[in-house]
């Protein structure tokens, strides 16, 4: 077949006759139109408005507009006492409320002088894992629906579902739970609870193999993200990427190995990163391959906790929290590991209030984000929704 | 015993970042402030602030590559507005130094970083939108959480509600 030059020409229709092509028209205008997807769209994973510029199928620009659901989540803080905090926190990334919460708790505990049971450490960690879990599932689950396959929402949804019920059991509410508190815990685990855990993850290292011989080896699922959205590492980072999405570029970084809190130096995990063997690296599909990774990796860290726990004998889980949380004058700025990247705090105390002078949350979602203007260029429009899927945003984070 | 340990190993590796800075800037920038918690200095003249973070992301010892945070403040005794920033060697030098950055409260501006770090761009524009500094050279200063019509900045100190928006009762 005969090659057309057709640089310059515009935008031409052709025709082929046997062996050589021809130009019916040339310099055929297109016109650019504007395409608003969302606020209210379900690939957008809740209200978030995606303005783009489109031209036929191809997107030129796509500009998010967020702030749908701004509740001065900072502001709140600058007029609650240092404890009233950790609800709130809870509804920043609500599919991850206890990671929120120890972010939260591990940021004010820096300034604070003060030292924790290690039993608690333990529970934290355990709950956290448990929680990285389940919204890895929705993000998971979430995804495939974006792309057209159902079977796994429901598989993990149904998964996700004892997740939130040892939660609930544990602490009392099913996602804002107001369970890791600074200093402590509100209560210790229930009975039996660490029982019912080690069951649970017995239960779910084969469901985990299933989900991934659904998604991750499902020719539509791999045909719609490989090489779909790539981003280079050097780039991911300038952009301040965090979680499985820097991951997915290939940086072996994880605040729990690299910035280590609580417990995590004792326990034995690996940080996984895609080898590009099965995805090109940075694309929608190493994103997505992280978290499927980091589930198993979770199931290990919790087994591992299950072990090592010191016993509840004597244990008050509120027995390190101070009577009036007032922390010495100065700043810091704290963060953890969550599900969708770093969630950092930074806390301004003054020395006498028992509230924080300033309260800034970083949100991971936000940041990841950022990078969307770029990440979208020249993408179709159905590799957009691909794209934002493998962001994962929970927009009660990015608004905050 | 062997946290404490770690902790001031990283303030050294901060401090040793911050003489770098110090010895090309001198007086641009304030003296070090060695806390264990979040180690820090301040860029004394603004104008240079651009400059200075692209020394620190390029100079070879220093290779703040990642900005992990940008958070605004109020200081209403000072009559001033500030931005701290928390840089970090992701994944090089591991090595991580604050930054702060005062403008006058009513009218100052901060020259932006955005052409340094990418992620500064939402950044400033959150604290633009909520404290109300501008950013010169940002390439498009505008609200991002707050709607674009909207009074006042909420983070200040001394922001009072608007009454009504678009008709509707805004303090309930």
């Amino acid at each position: 077949m005969q090659e057309l030059d057709t640089a310059g020409l515009g935008s031409v229709r052709v025709t082929r006759q046997s062996d050589t092509v021809v130009i019916l028209e040339k310099d055929l205008a297109t016109e650019q139109m504007v395409l608003a997807m969302g606020p209210q769209h379900p690939s957008t994973h809740g209200v978030l408005k995606l303005e783009c510029l489109t031209d036929g199928e191809v997107i030129t620009q796509a500009e998010p507009y967020l702030g749908y659901l701004h509740r001065c989540f900072e502001k709140c803080c600058e007029n609650v006492d240092y404890p009233a905090v950790v609800p709130y926190t809870d509804r920043l990334d609500y599919l991850a409320g206890m990671n929120s919460e120890f972010s939260y708790a591990i940021t004010v505990e820096k300034l604070l002088d003060i030292e924790i049971p290690r039993r608690v450490e333990f529970i934290r960690v355990i709950v956290a894992e448990l929680n990285r879990i389940a919204s890895h599932l929705v993000a998971i689950g979430t995804y495939g629906i974006d792309l057209g396959a159902f079977t796994p929402f429901l598989f993990c949804f149904r998964d996700r579902e004892i997740i939130l019920g040892l939660l609930e059991w544990a602490s009392g509410a099913r996602m804002l739970y107001n369970y890791i508190w600074v200093g402590g815990l509100a209560y210790d685990v229930p009975t039996d609870f660490l029982k019912r855990v080690k069951e649970f993850v017995t239960y779910f290292r084969p469901k985990a193999r299933e989900l991934s011989e659904l998604l991750t080896e499902n020719e539509i699922f791999v045909k719609r993200t490989l090489g779909i959205g790539i981003m280079p590492a050097d780039v991911a980072i300038n952009y301040g990427w965090s979680g499985p999405m820097l991951r997915g570029s290939g940086v072996k970084w994880d605040l729990r190995r690299n910035d280590p809190y609580s417990i995590y130096p004792e326990l034995d995990f690996k940080v996984p990163v895609p080898d590009g063997k099965l995805s090109v690296i940075g694309d929608c599909l190493s994103r997505h391959l992280v978290r499927a990774w980091e589930m198993d990796e979770s199931l290990k860290i919790i087994e591992q906790c299950i072990d090592k726990m010191p016993s509840a004998e004597g244990f008050n889980p509120r027995s390190a929290i101070p009577k009036r949380i007032r922390p010495k004058a100065g700043e810091v700025y704290g963060r953890a590991e969550n599900p969708r990247g770093e969630l950092g705090f930074y806390i301004e105390s003054d020395g006498k209030s028992t509230k924080p002078l300033r309260c800034k949350a970083r949100s991971s979602c936000f940041v990841n984000l950022s990078a969307m203007k770029d990440l979208s260029k020249g993408q179709l429009i159905p590799d957009l929704v691909a794209i934002i899927g493998s962001i994962d945003i929970v927009l009660g984070e990015v608004d905050r | 015993m062997e946290e404490g340990k770690n902790i001031s190993q990283s303030l050294q590796e901060s401090a040793a970042a911050y003489s770098i800075i110090h010895e090309k800037f001198g007086s641009a920038i304030s003296d070090f402030d060695a806390n264990e918690t979040m180690p820090f200095f301040e860029v004394v003249d603004t104008s240079l602030w651009t400059e200075i973070a692209l020394f620190m992301r390029e100079h070879p010892k220093l290779q703040f590559n990642y900005m992990a945070c940008l958070t605004g403040v109020d200081y209403p005794a000072e009559e001033k507005l500030g931005i701290i920033c928390n840089f970090e060697s992701l994944a090089l030098l591991n090595h991580k130094l604050a930054v702060k950055v005062k403008c006058a409260r009513n009218g100052g501006s901060i020259p932006s970083v955005a052409c340094v770090w990418h992620t500064a761009n939402w950044h400033e524009r959150e604290a633009y939108d909520m404290f109300g500094m501008l950013f010169t050279g940002h390439p498009e200063l505008k609200r991002i959480l707050c709607p674009d019509d909207w009074e006042g900045y909420p983070l200040r100190k001394d922001y009072k509600v608007q009454d009504q928006y678009h008709g509707i009762k805004v303090p309930y």
